[in-house]
């Protein structure tokens, strides 16, 4: 089965954040495929480098980001969500004018139309958030 | 990019919080990008579509305009729960007059909003192939 996988919800915040990610090691674990990972609304502030739990606590994004590096994955963030958020590469950064960029390795930022084409692309999108 | 039914599952109250003001920008890319675009309105989405609103002393933008543009964009499918409605003291009346211009009609406008029960909400949601619920 090909899998769009939608996370809708923020890491920490929310424990939809971890159950994306345990669905995603799942599913490869199983023999899927998965075609994209995409970040909307709060779900964006998983692709940030800059988070620094507690010592003793999980790091959802660096997570994401060995797993997409193991796996090849797709990890999307939604750029609309992402400005209204902080959330920047280095181009968007500099075209912006900012100081710093945030993006965690294996993470990219792009339009709401790769959702759409996860949507096309995939056997099952499955959405993560209330 | 090939098309499929897509079904938005709109749940939420308009303002505070952000889910149905995102999740209208979605839909309309969709539409962009020439899907068979429906929305559904459950719970309190149903008060996403309801007329008069004034979001002016919560400083969020009100967005409810931006419904009546969706008949332009093909979207001329809204599925609106009766017992959600029901459930809130709502009726039809309340909600938006939201239209659409049926191109194979000689352009008759027509309601976009199509009441339906919890047995009919899930017989249509049976038909789409990609459902995502905000």
């Amino acid at each position: 089965m090909k899998y769009t996988i939608l996370v809708n919800e923020g890491p920490y915040q929310h424990q939809s954040a971890d159950t994306a990610l345990q669905f995603a090691r799942a599913a490869l674990e199983k023999g899927h495929k998965i075609f994209r990972v995409f970040f909307y609304h709060d779900g964006v502030n998983n692709g940030t480098r800059l988070s620094v739990p507690p010592a003793d606590d999980r790091l959802i994004q660096k997570s994401w980001s060995e797993l997409a590096e193991k796996h090849g994955l797709d990890l999307v963030i939604c750029i609309a969500a992402a400005q209204r958020r902080g959330l920047m590469d280095a181009d968007e950064a500099k075209r912006q004018g900012l100081d710093a960029n945030n993006i965690a390795p294996g993470f990219r930022i792009s339009g709401l139309g790769q959702l759409v084409e996860g949507g096309t692309q995939s056997d099952r999108l499955v959405v993560f958030g209330d | 990019m090939s098309t499929k039914n897509f079904l938005f599952v709109n749940r939420k109250a308009p303002y505070g919080t952000v889910y149905a003001l995102e999740a209208l920008e979605v839909v309309l890319i969709s539409a962009a990008f020439e899907q068979n675009v429906s929305l559904a309105f459950i719970d309190d989405g149903v008060y996403q579509i309801t007329k008069g609103q004034n979001s002016r002393e919560t400083g969020m933008k009100n967005f409810s305009p931006t419904f009546r543009a969706l008949g332009d964009y093909d979207i001329t499918k809204l599925y609106v729960s009766t017992e959600s409605l029901t459930e809130r003291g709502l009726t039809v009346d309340d909600l938006m007059e939201l239209t659409y211009e049926d191109a194979d009609d000689d352009y008759a406008e027509k309601p976009s909003i199509i009441l339906v029960n919890r047995e009919e909400m899930a017989a249509m949601m049976a038909e789409q192939e990609v459902i995502l619920s905000f």
